[in-house]
């Protein structure tokens, strides 16, 4: 059997029934594929063990690539390039620079963030999403079990496990 | 495992479930407007016809068809301007400011404002852009592009480069923040699609939703954004007005050249922002039946924030006329006694009247729990906002330091014009995202429906 083709999925009515079936699945041995829900449940990434996100680090890096562009752009184009006397100030003063450094520190960091996000998150327009159940943007949770990846228990057992752990309903999923 | 307060009362009514959310909100994308719809489309879809001809007209022979004069060189149009920008601060302010102090109540209520926050954001932009007469120019006047048109560069002291930048800036990154919270709902409205047999929609709205899924760790990233893009628009909404107010506030001209302008402006931002909040979700409540999700609890708490605004602007106008007496100086002493008492005096006391007086009606209970009491009271301040910036541009510049160039402004059809163009615009693309688009957040209102004992199970 190939991975990433064939899955059992338990389909969960409430959130707190879900965050304790996803432990009772995780003690019974059981690996899961991944949980979609309509919101995000809180403590769902403790419960499946997911680390923290690194987003904010990548949102810091864009931001200071936007405050030093926009600092080398202006004290470059009005102290260096064409410097002007204007209302008497230096050429290159650093106070009136602040604002449109700020803006584009904000610019760039929020842009670059959101972008981050789309691309590790594999989010574009053009892609029909594999559906495990379409009712998991509604108001149902939807847990998936990779067999492939737990072959050692058969079909019965983890559609049992699932049940106990409070699935309301468990369907096989095949994908070509 | 959550433990709910018994204190409060809950934000979402009539006992609705997971489920009633997407339904409640989908079925207005779903199903054909309702005949109030029409009627509002078509009358704004008029006035944006006819304010095009205007602002047509006003491409076409130049600005000199406003009324300005050499005395008065802004007027209306920078006021409009100011006007928009200010009611553009309360969507960014309710999602972002509200987020990061984890007031739940912003959760019906974002989607709309953010919306409406960027609809007044397109139409504030198009006065600065219509006032360079030759627009198709702008990019070399306001933009750091190497030009052969004077100065090599853009002149980065200047106030108004500043404003380019933070409105750009603004209007960009409240744009990213209310499409990534739309998202999931587009998700929510495909999925419906498919089940109904809809396959065109689940189509369009698919690749409107990115081809969302809703997994946990893409949820958790999807927190992570929403947590950092509120932080980040946290400190840029209340740039935006202050750097609006050093437009005036760097300038010498007395009545503009005022240290406090940057939190006076911000203040009276976001009073007028809530004010055309409230205006526009009153109708849209009624019209697409939303009271159990739009309740008399988040008028009431956007009709205090409105008593907070409202007082701080009151102190701002008083505090003002104080220094203009206590600083000595004859220039600004007169600057403000021309405001009460000269001949735009009609114009000093309806802002007065309309920012001062009528929003601490809001302290009755009574009042600020009355729908029709809120509606009348919101357009009020927002011709109070009007005139707010109208006194501070036009009576600050009517009377200039040589007697024999004072002047009185007259606005002619072509600045009424533009600013009806303004009004059709904002109403015609609002009525179109209340037609295409979930006005309210689902996702987040059904994280907080159930706030019932029953929730909590262990």
């Amino acid at each position: 059997m190939n991975a990433d083709k064939n899955f059992l999925v338990g389909v969960f009515n409430d959130e707190v029934v879900l965050l304790d079936g996803i432990q009772k699945v995780r003690t019974s041995g059981l690996k899961i594929h991944e949980v979609f829900s309509p919101f995000p449940v809180h403590g769902i990434d403790d419960a499946l063990g997911l680390k923290r996100s690194r987003l904010p680090r990548a949102a810091f890096l864009f931001g200071l690539t936007g405050t030093t562009l926009a600092l080398t752009m202006q004290i470059w184009m009005l102290g260096y390039d064409w410097p002007m006397i204007i209302g008497g100030k230096n050429f290159a003063s650093l106070p009136p620079f602040i604002p449109v450094t700020f803006e584009l520190t904000v610019l760039l960091s929020a842009l670059g963030m959101v972008a981050t996000f789309m691309i590790v998150s594999d989010l574009k327009p053009y892609k029909w999403p594999r559906q495990f159940d379409i009712r998991s943007t509604d108001d149902k949770h939807v847990m998936a079990i990779d067999l492939a990846l737990n072959s050692g228990k058969s079909k019965d057992e983890i559609a049992r496990i699932l049940r106990d752990a409070g699935a309301s309903e468990v369907n096989e999923k095949n994908f070509e | 495992m959550q433990v709910f307060s018994s204190v409060r009362d809950p934000l979402v009514t009539g006992g609705k479930t997971v489920g009633d959310v997407s339904h409640d909100i989908s079925r207005h994308v779903e199903n054909k407007p309702p005949r109030s719809w029409w009627l509002a489309f078509a009358i704004s879809l008029v006035v944006l016809c006819y304010g095009l001809y205007c602002v047509c007209t006003v491409l076409w022979n130049g600005i000199g068809v406003w009324g300005l004069n050499k005395t008065v060189g802004w007027a209306w149009d920078i006021t409009n301007f100011v006007w928009w920008v200010g009611i553009g601060h309360a969507g960014t302010l309710i999602s972002a400011i509200l987020l990061l102090f984890r007031q739940k109540w912003r959760m019906s209520i974002n989607r709309a404002a953010e919306a409406m926050t960027i609809f007044a954001v397109i139409c504030a932009a198009t006065f600065p852009l219509i006032h360079m007469g030759r627009l198709w120019l702008g990019f070399y006047w306001a933009l750091p592009l190497p030009n052969a048109f004077g100065s090599l560069w853009a002149n980065f002291n200047s106030p108004l480069l500043w404003d380019v930048f933070a409105i750009s800036t603004y209007f960009t990154v409240s744009l990213v923040f209310w499409y990534i919270g739309l998202i999931p709902d587009f998700a929510t409205i495909r999925d419906r699609a498919v089940a109904q047999g809809s396959m065109v929609r689940a189509q369009i709205y698919n690749a409107m939703s990115f081809g969302w899924q809703g997994g946990a760790k893409t949820w958790m990233r999807y927190e992570a954004v929403a947590l950092i893009l509120a932080g980040l628009s946290t400190p840029l909404v209340l740039s935006v007005h202050t750097i609006v107010s050093m437009d005036f506030a760097t300038s010498v001209i007395p009545g503009w050249h005022t240290t406090i302008f940057p939190p006076y402006f911000v203040a009276g931002a976001i009073f007028s922002g809530f004010a055309m909040v409230l205006t526009l979700l009153l109708i849209t409540r009624v019209v697409f039946k939303l009271e159990d999700y739009i309740t008399i609890y988040h008028i009431e708490l956007m009709n205090i924030i409105i008593i907070v605004t409202g007082s701080v602007v009151g102190i701002a106008y008083i505090t003002e006329l104080f220094i203009s007496w206590y600083s000595g100086v004859e220039y600004e002493g007169y600057a403000f006694y021309n405001r009460v008492q000269g001949p735009y005096a009609w114009s000093y006391w309806s802002m007065m009247t309309c920012n001062v007086i009528s929003p601490q009606l809001f302290w009755i209970k009574k009042i600020r729990t009355s729908i029709v009491a809120t509606f009348v009271l919101s357009i009020v301040v927002n011709i109070g906002m009007w005139f707010e910036r109208f006194v501070i541009i036009v009576t600050s510049l009517h009377r200039d330091y040589v007697p024999s160039s004072w002047t009185y402004f007259h606005p002619t059809m072509y600045d009424i014009g533009e600013y009806l163009f303004t009004f059709g615009l904002f109403f015609t693309a609002f009525l179109l995202f209340a037609k295409f688009f979930p006005v309210i957040n689902m996702a987040e209102v059904k994280s907080i429906v159930k706030t019932d004992s029953e929730k909590v199970s262990h």
